[in-house]
């Protein structure tokens, strides 16, 4: 299991595996936001943490159908299948590779563009906190939706379109918990939410992404 | 016949007209649909009788 | 005699062929009545005025497009437990229909919301559930058209049926948490002190009924026309290989 994590990270790192391009989209979306809504300090930090969140979101949703999709080409997948480990925990290093390789980056570049979009003193550590919460959850539903699509020769589309919605409940938590920070509020519902999505997710979701493989092999 | 729907008049049949258009086209597109594959396949199966 | 024998193809072919037409003229008779009713001889409230009237679609049509997601849920769950086609093709004859409900109620209450509110659109609870309950049915037809093989197709979107209800729900709870609404609340219960008035109640359980008996009305025949063209696939499929 850690040679197949090894291997996964490895392959992402390499020229061309996407490793980086989500931290580049992720810091052009936030650097386009002021050019869109003007560069009024107060403006830009009471819409910071929305922003930072979407664009965090959407940099993860970037490169999720390549999680599974080279994998499903030259037929490693198969072999995974026939391995002695269970299809579940294949799920589970994938989903944990995807996150190292964008998830924690993200978390860790946040501030930096926080800094662009003039987010407030104090914000950062909630930021960062927050966000370190919420990437996994990202990156495992992303992984049960890249399993849903494995099969599909254009899936990329529609694999934005099942994973959006399904992202809803933890955007909402990871930036209300981070608003609410921001405004010295009590923030522990939010916060405490969140987490329990991430666990809940990565307890239940690989369940159903191994069995949408297994499908999707057949 | 038409009741007096005050000033709201516009949105009232708004409402109406756009639900029911939505109703009846997605009647008409199950129907028509159901139509053309019930004949394909009585096509079909008249040609397979045939061969057999 | 058991649920079950409907599970045969042709079992239900010929049991929905007897059933349809008694739906299909039921269901236009309770929606005539109806919205006959409540568009011409209700009184307008003294406080929303003739909107009111938009209540005999906004509210069967909410209720449809929840319902439809849910025996979405039960026939997905009965494909996946007991492999039966019927049932996943009742499920996919369904998505579409739910997803017009859901367009209804969301325009039917972007109109209302208009004169009422003063605004077509608030990021109200139950408005953006409904935004999103309208993604789901989006992603759910997407998929089934994706799919080349019926089968894996039907176990694929039956996962998604799941997983989706899960964090439907878990949206739900979320967009209350995040936003008081506008919305009033459910105006139709049991108890009879909360309802609506009378004279508004009763045909909006004939248009409730309409609406039922037309779900019904349209996923059997949809289910039929499914049936007929997994057929019509199988045969061509055999003609080819002999």
């Amino acid at each position: 299991m850690i040679a197949l994590l090894i291997r996964d990270l490895r392959q992402a790192t390499r020229a061309g595996g996407g490793f980086g391009l989500a931290l580049a989209f992720f810091l052009i979306v936030t650097v386009l936001v002021p050019f869109g809504v003007g560069p009024e300090s107060a403006v830009l930090a009471r819409i910071a943490p929305g922003v930072l969140w979407v664009g965090a979101l959407l940099a993860c949703l970037l490169s999720l159908d390549r999680i599974f999709a080279l994998d499903f080409e030259d037929g490693s997948l198969d072999l995974l299948a026939t391995a002695p480990i269970p299809m579940e925990a294949v799920v589970v290093i994938k989903a944990l590779a995807h996150w190292l390789v964008t998830g924690v980056p993200l978390t860790l570049a946040a501030p930096a563009l926080g800094v662009l979009l003039n987010l407030p003193q104090g914000g950062y550590g909630w930021l960062v906190l927050t966000l370190a919460l919420g990437t996994p959850a990202l990156s495992m539903i992303g992984t049960f939706g890249a399993a849903l699509t494995v099969g599909l020769k254009r899936g990329g589309l529609l694999l934005s379109l099942l994973v959006l919605p399904l992202y809803v409940p933890t955007l909402i938590f990871g930036a209300e918990a981070l608003t609410r920070g921001l405004a010295s509020l009590d923030n522990a519902t939010p916060l405490l939410m969140l987490a329990g999505i991430t666990f809940g997710v990565i307890a239940i979701l690989p369940f159903a992404a191994a069995a949408a493989i297994r499908i999707n092999l057949r | 016949m038409m009741p007096d729907l005050g000033k709201y008049a516009l949105e009232v049949s708004a409402a109406y007209g756009a639900s029911i258009l939505l109703l009846l086209s997605l009647v008409l597109m199950s129907w028509t649909k159901g139509r053309k594959v019930r004949h394909q396949l009585r096509e079909l199966e008249k040609r397979r009788a045939k061969r057999d | 005699m058991s649920l079950w024998e409907y599970a045969n193809p042709k079992k239900f072919m010929q049991t929905s062929q007897v059933l349809l037409p008694y739906f299909a003229v039921l269901a236009a008779v309770c929606l005539v009545i109806g919205l006959v009713w409540g568009f011409f001889f209700t009184t307008d409230d003294y406080r929303q005025g003739a909107t009111v009237k938009i209540i005999y679609l906004h509210v069967p049509a909410a209720m449809m497009a929840i319902n439809a997601w849910v025996m979405m849920l039960i026939t997905s769950l009965v494909w996946l437990v007991r492999r039966h086609h019927v049932s996943a093709l009742a499920a996919k004859a369904a998505a579409p229909i739910g997803l017009v409900m859901t367009l209804i109620a969301l325009i039917t209450g972007a109109v209302w919301g208009q004169p009422m509110w003063g605004t077509w659109w608030v990021w109200d609870p139950r408005l953006t559930s409904f935004l999103i309950l309208f993604l789901f049915y989006l992603g759910y037809i997407a998929l089934w058209e994706a799919v080349e093989n019926p089968d894996t197709a039907a176990d694929l979107t039956s996962i998604l049926c799941l997983v989706g209800s899960v964090f439907a729900l878990l949206s739900r709870y979320a967009v209350n948490f995040w936003n008081q609404g506008l919305h009033q609340g459910a105006s139709l219960s049991l108890d009879e002190e909360t309802n609506v008035h009378n004279e508004y109640y009763l045909p909006l359980l004939f248009c409730i009924a309409g609406f039922v008996l037309l779900f019904v009305a349209l996923v059997l025949l949809r289910t039929r026309t499914e049936i007929r063209s997994r057929r019509i696939q199988a045969i061509m499929a055999r003609e080819r290989l002999g």
